[in-house]
């Protein structure tokens, strides 16, 4: 089963909630748990875990390079190329790597067989393992504009083989392409949020994507549940959307956060509700 | 005109509250234009309560569709697609349709395809507005649900933003960026004559903190930055502010945690406007003061 945990708004508590679960998935599986962090833009799942040594690969974008001798400069290149990442100037043939999706319409399309593609490297995944939960994070460089295929690179590499195993999808937040590429990865959507009118307004944008768009199935998780009002309960009641959790407002998570604890090691009591949202999600995807 | 990007790298760590905080500061002190880019996330006009002037369309990228009438069920379609994009509807294998939420828009099936059975066209892919705020004019934006090109989105808005803010001879464009460091966060902050980086003293704050400071190096952005909710952690607050002071970056001030931060929110105000006397107020208007100097 492959959950992902998404949320809309930021700093709502998507990590510590994916940290948290792939530990309480952690006890009793049969499989050991992973955990894919998919915010390649700032990834902070392994801050939490406690890792081995990390393993880095490069990853990246197919970009074309071109051959001068073959190249008669037609320009058809440029032509096809939606994103303007190439361009032909004078004598010469210029590739815009940062501007390019790698979607190989140019190397097809060149009349002469010009144009070969090489990997432009984006960004990098990484890879370890504590005692409990097996983990893999995308990690895009810095400067760089493109997250999806550091995202879509992780996921291919990741999901194929995952057996029985529990694999915990930590989203970026927001409810475009990098949130969309994680989600539609998964069989059930975890959207976390706070009882606040931005936590509102942003799960509702991400509830449209997943419920009216997607149509895959998710619970929400209320965190900091005592401050702000009781909107939120009501616009998950409005939609039908099961409340998973409602964690409370307590200064105690807040501290044990900022120094890198995860919340169910460092407040064990917090220990059974993870596993308790594990199990409805089990028997609501079953 | 000056421009002031507000960033954090890591979500929900007060960009908005700060922002709005500032909007209304600025606003007694000069003439201002605002830009909400934070597409995903638009929460600026929860706290400012503008009224809409004009609406735009946001054209967004190409989406492919296939006329199942001239396919001949070939398949290069979906051989050429890198994306995933190109399906068997209903799983019939001589099918073939777009996903249009996995489509890129690079046409490739469109140029591919034998018998042109492939249009694309572009789409609307959100709504931008100018709206009328007590602070001064503000250009907000709705991406519709799942779409792409949120960047362009924000370099749309922020190129109206400038405009106005131009021939109107204002002060200030003032930006609430968006969280992380890539597509929209480089729009974002293109331009800006300084980032204020809104961040918290926790090890995740601080691991994005100092990715967006490098983003922000790479873009020859000038940084400044304010550390909210710093009594949670006030070792992990005197750590940023240390590596700030190493690596030459002013720090602006400490916002310290504030209950009331979430009342103003819910009563739509910002904590200035809810409680000035608050502690969350007295900070802000510590970071304005500084914050005018270096504009």
């Amino acid at each position: 089963m492959v959950i992902a945990v998404a949320s809309g708004k930021g700093g709502t508590g998507k990590t510590t909630v994916a940290v948290s679960l792939a530990l309480a998935a952690s006890n009793d599986a049969d499989a050991r748990p992973l955990l894919l962090d998919c915010d390649v833009e700032e990834p902070n799942c392994a801050l939490f875990l406690d890792l081995d040594r990390i393993t880095r690969k490069p990853t990246g974008v197919l970009v074309p390079e071109v051959d001068p001798v073959k190249c008669d400069l037609c320009g058809r290149c440029a032509e096809v190329c939606v994103w303007k990442a190439i361009a032909v100037a004078g004598e010469k043939v210029l590739v815009f790597r940062d501007l390019c999706h790698g979607c190989g319409s140019c190397t097809l399309m060149c009349p002469r067989g010009a144009i070969h593609e090489i990997m432009h490297e984006t960004g990098s995944i990484e890879e370890s393992s504590n005692r409990s939960v097996d983990y893999a994070g995308g990690v895009l460089n810095v400067g760089q504009v493109m997250a999806v295929p550091v995202i879509s690179a992780l996921l291919d590499g990741h999901l194929r083989d995952r057996g029985k195993r529990t694999v915990i999808l930590d989203s970026s937040p927001g409810s475009s392409c990098p949130m969309v590429e994680t989600v539609k990865a998964s069989d059930y959507v975890i959207l976390v949020t706070e009882p606040t009118p931005f936590g509102l307004h942003d799960l509702d944008a991400a509830v449209r994507v997943v419920t009216d768009q997607l149509h895959i199935p998710s619970g929400v998780i209320v965190n900091r549940d005592g401050t702000g009002n009781d909107d939120v309960i009501d616009f998950c009641r409005e939609r039908g959307l099961p409340v998973l959790a409602r964690i409370p407002m307590d200064r105690r998570i807040a501290e044990v956060l900022s120094e890198g604890k995860p919340l169910v090691r460092a407040l064990p009591e917090y220990m059974d509700l993870f596993r308790e949202i594990l199990a409805t999600i089990g028997e609501t995807t079953s | 005109m000056k421009q002031l990007v507000v960033l954090s790298g890591k979500g929900g760590t007060g960009k908005t509250s700060v922002t709005a905080c500032i909007a209304g500061l600025a606003s007694k002190e000069m003439t201002l234009v605002l830009a909400d880019a934070d597409v995903d996330a638009a929460n600026l006009e929860l706290l400012l309560n503008p009224r809409r002037r004009d609406t735009y369309q946001f054209t967004g990228g190409f989406k492919a569709s296939i006329d199942r009438e001239a396919c001949i069920s070939c398949g290069r379609c979906m051989e050429v697609c890198r994306f995933g994009a190109v399906v068997h509807p209903d799983g019939d294998p001589d099918a073939y349709s777009v996903d249009p939420v996995s489509c890129e828009g690079c046409k490739s099936c469109y140029y591919q395809c034998p018998v042109n059975a492939i249009s694309a066209e572009r789409t609307v892919a959100g709504t931008w507005y100018l709206s009328d705020s007590h602070c001064g004019p503000l250009f907000h934006a709705e991406m519709f649900a799942g779409e792409e090109n949120s960047g362009k989105l924000v370099s749309e808005l922020k190129k109206a933003a400038a405009g106005l803010c131009g021939s109107h001879d204002c002060g200030l464009v003032l930006v609430d960026g968006p969280p992380g460091i890539g597509c929209p966060v480089i729009a974002a902050c293109a331009g800006a004559d300084l980032a204020l980086i809104v961040t918290e003293p926790g090890v995740s704050a601080i691991h994005d903190l100092h990715r967006i400071l490098q983003t922000l190096v790479h873009f020859g952005i000038q940084s400044s930055v304010c550390i909210n909710r710093s009594d949670i952690n006030v070792s992990r607050t005197e750590e940023i502010e240390e590596s700030c002071r190493n690596e030459g970056i002013p720090v602006l001030g400490r916002i310290p945690y504030d209950d009331r931060v979430t009342m103003a929110m819910c009563r739509g105000k910002t904590v200035l406007e809810y409680d000035p006397a608050s502690p969350a107020s007295m900070a802000v208007l510590g970071i304005w003061k500084k914050l005018r100097e270096f504009l």
